[in-house]
């Protein structure tokens, strides 16, 4: 017997044609069987189909807004190493929680990726562990020490989507070249941190103001473009597939613009926190507004918002990166950088949609379609044929954040006791539900 | 307005009737500082502890004097040789500590914010003396006290802060403390070390020293902060002396009663001339030491105050 859930009523988000309209949708084994783009009978949707009652699953939105599932690159996992800050039990749940169906997780780990018996161990305990889809990233180069290609073959055929030093800038230019030239011919997909890594070493926060006024090391936002403009030099020579994790300044969406028109294959990323906070949310040296790379100036953040709707950086990722009280609770200079995200990405997004910055579908299109895309993923579209990972939520529902309600073990949100709108009602991968309200 | 905070962290927060209040204070405890017998009982039966995660002679001197002075107990606690060493987190000290009831907690250390962190956790009065690269209050409260008795008064001034802006403390909280009380403020130095963005505060940045000390009425130098530089911030100490050291063909462009000033301690012949630091008739150095003991009994003194009132008010349920 097939299984099959029909959701009627439904504000379908659908970032492929960058539209929206009131409608229902049938998933059967798992796949997206049929859209329906207009409100009908459930009876004669039954009789169309020649099923009764009892062979279905009936979910009615009540209007509420069903789109694909999030699809998240650079989530990060701490297993191996650091079980105590995040599982990927926990991380499955919050990722549930929070309307991601699929987690691409970064290899920045204890130790890291890099071979694919440890790519394995975690392809394993991930399956057996979180109940959303988890496609692991491994390291690009052994260790993240930025001096010898890992095994990039063999860590594609262990199920590698991407491979990235995550936060590490790989300084040494030849080998790195190198790296992409390895990485073209078997087809694989490098993601990298632009970044200076000489003017930005040490830096805890972005020079301008604030950081004088509070006395913290600082990195000039040029730093960004510097280590894009290097990428792409590198880019062009070897003609590798790249996409930049965290472009978030205006400084560096010109050269951005120039190699995309120029042909080469890259995309860019930015994190939901420099889309929805500023340098100024640092306020009294709050460590949970420590993030790498520092948070932004109000321009920068209005231009890489700005980007995100034109469609020039590509996708929105959570960079859910969980620490512990005690690697917070230090001083700002000392603290660990990174906030957990996977719950809260979705109410953050909504801030973009509900101040008139996004539609649902263009925000869609960067943290559900253009994500599943770069990895050649099926899903994260609302098509036929497509995976039936879905997100049913509901765009207007206010909420205030407590942090301990969150899933993750660590609980190191900047948005706790902030009001927020849009809740996740349900989430469904591959037709199954695997959260609900 | 009366100074009625629970710690002394920054003058950012301070409004200038509070910083007059302390200064006021001060002037009162110069005097008593100049007697035979320099006794007061303003903390007597208080524990103060000076914690020091920072290398420091003068500043944590200044603190036990004063603290000894108004009949405090006092206890020095060198950081650096501690648990600090042992793994210890700042925060788990601070706990420790506390445990122990003190009442003045005097805490500097490396890292901007630290005091802040650690005067959240705590339940005396905690005195910032100096966190990294964000503020020295006492500093700038006693370098103010010594312009405003040196100057009779401490509105409207040319005021010239020299060097190394970049790594100061002092230079931040001078820069908030004399631009409250309606000072003009030039910075002056290479652009490696006042940074534009300090043009913001709505100080005037020269590059050219001479330009810069045209008719002030004050300079203050500044150290220059080796110990906080990684890497290249000037070619060479003769090359920075002879473009930024104070000495009297620079000082000639300043107004002829301008004082010169310096926290301490001086690298003679790297930012200023060993003869214009001595020159009795210009320079103020001494008196700020001086200053630096009333103006940290002043302000012990104060949040004493606070701290017993605090402890004197019945408990809301």
């Amino acid at each position: 017997m097939t299984m099959t859930t029909i959701f009627t009523n439904a504000r379908l988000i659908d970032p492929d044609a960058g539209s929206e309209s009131y409608g229902t949708l049938v998933a059967s084994d798992g796949l997206i069987n049929e859209i329906l783009p207009q409100v009908i009978e459930i009876a004669d949707l039954f009789r169309a189909r020649n099923v009764t009652a009892d062979q279905v699953e009936v979910v009615d939105c009540h209007g509420k807004c069903l789109a694909p599932g999030i699809v998240d690159i650079g989530v990060k996992v701490c297993e191996p190493g650091e079980r105590h800050k995040e599982s990927f039990r926990s991380a499955g749940l919050a990722a549930a929680a929070g309307g991601v169906t699929t987690m691409v997780t970064r290899p920045d780990t204890l130790p890291a990726i890099d071979t694919p018996e440890a790519l394995e161990f975690v392809a394993r305990r991930a399956n057996a562990a979180a109940p959303v889809n988890v496609l692991p990233m491994a390291a690009l180069t052994k260790g993240r020490e930025g001096r010898e290609m890992t095994e990039i073959g063999f860590l594609m055929d262990a199920g590698a989507v991407a491979f990235t030093d995550c936060d590490h800038v790989i300084a040494n230019t030849k080998v790195f070249s190198r790296a992409l030239t390895y990485a073209r011919a078997l087809g694989a997909l490098v993601i990298a941190h632009p970044q200076e890594p000489g003017l930005s070493a040490g830096a805890a926060a972005t020079s301008g103001k604030f950081a004088a006024l509070r006395g913290l090391p600082t990195v000039s936002p040029m730093a960004e473009r510097m280590g894009l403009d290097r990428d792409i030099a590198l880019l062009e020579m070897t003609g590798a597939a790249y996409h930049a994790d965290q472009i978030t300044t205006a400084r560096a969406l010109p050269a951005l613009k120039r190699a995309k028109k120029n042909g080469l294959d890259i995309t860019a990323g930015t994190s939901i926190h420099h889309l929805t906070l500023n340098e100024l949310d640092v306020a009294d040296y709050r460590t949970f507004f420590k993030i790498k790379p520092p948070l932004r100036s109000e321009d920068d953040r209005l231009a890489t918002v700005e980007a995100v709707r034109s469609g020039l950086i590509d996708i929105i990722s959570s960079m859910h990166t969980p620490q512990d009280e005690e690697s917070k609770r230090l001083p700002f200079e000392e603290a660990a950088s990174g906030a957990v995200a996977l719950e809260t990405f979705l109410p953050a997004a909504m801030r973009l949609v509900h101040a008139g910055h996004l539609t649902l579908p263009e925000l869609f299109r960067a943290i559900a379609l253009n994500p599943a895309k770069r990895l050649g993923l099926n899903s994260g579209r609302l098509t036929t044929g497509a995976p039936a990972d879905l997100v049913l939520f509901d765009p207007d529902a206010p909420f205030v954040l407590d942090r301990a309600t969150l899933h993750s073990k660590s609980k190191n949100t900047p948005f706790d006791g902030q009001r927020m709108e849009g809740k996740v009602l349900a989430t469904y991968v591959a037709g199954t539900p695997v959260y609900r309200r | 307005m009366a100074f009625r905070r629970k710690h002394l962290l920054g003058i950012e927060p301070l409004h200038p009737s509070e910083i007059t209040a302390i200064l006021d204070l001060a002037d009162q405890y110069v005097d008593l500082n100049r007697r035979d017998v320099k006794h007061a009982d303003a903390l007597r039966g208080l524990t103060q502890v000076n914690m020091f995660f920072e290398n420091s002679t003068r500043t944590q001197a200044s603190f036990e004097l004063a603290g000894k002075r108004l009949g405090a107990d006092v206890m020095n606690m060198a950081m650096q040789a501690s648990s600090i060493k042992k793994g210890e987190t700042l925060i788990d000290t601070a706990m420790t500590l506390n445990a122990m009831h003190p009442d003045l907690l005097v805490v500097r250390h490396p890292h901007s914010g630290a005091v802040d962190l650690l005067a959240q956790k705590v339940n005396c009065a905690v005195l910032n003396a100096g966190d990294g690269r964000h503020e020295h209050p006492t500093q700038a409260l006693l370098d103010a006290l010594t312009i405003r008795r040196a100057k009779g008064r401490l509105h409207r001034l040319n005021i010239a802060i020299c060097g190394d802006v970049a790594h100061s403390r002092v230079a931040r909280s001078n820069l908030i403390l004399l631009g409250k009380m309606e000072n003009r403020i030039r910075l002056i130095g290479p652009p490696t070390l006042v940074p534009a963005q300090f043009a913001e505060f709505g100080a005037e940045v020269y590059e050219d020293m001479r330009e810069g000390l045209r008719d002030v009425d004050v300079v203050m130098m500044l150290r220059l902060q080796k110990e906080r530089m990684d890497g290249g911030f000037i070619p060479s100490e003769r090359e920075y002396y002879h473009r930024y050291g104070l000495d009297a063909e620079k000082l000639a462009f300043a107004k002829p009663d301008a004082i010169v000033m310096h926290p301490g301690p001086m690298n003679r012949g790297v930012e200023i001339d060993g003869e214009i630091a001595d020159d009795i008739n210009r320079s103020v150095i001494q008196e700020q030491v001086e200053m630096g003991v009333a103006v940290r009994m002043a302000a012990m003194d104060l949040l004493a105050r606070n701290l017993r009132a605090a402890r004197a008010e019945p408990v809301e349920a």
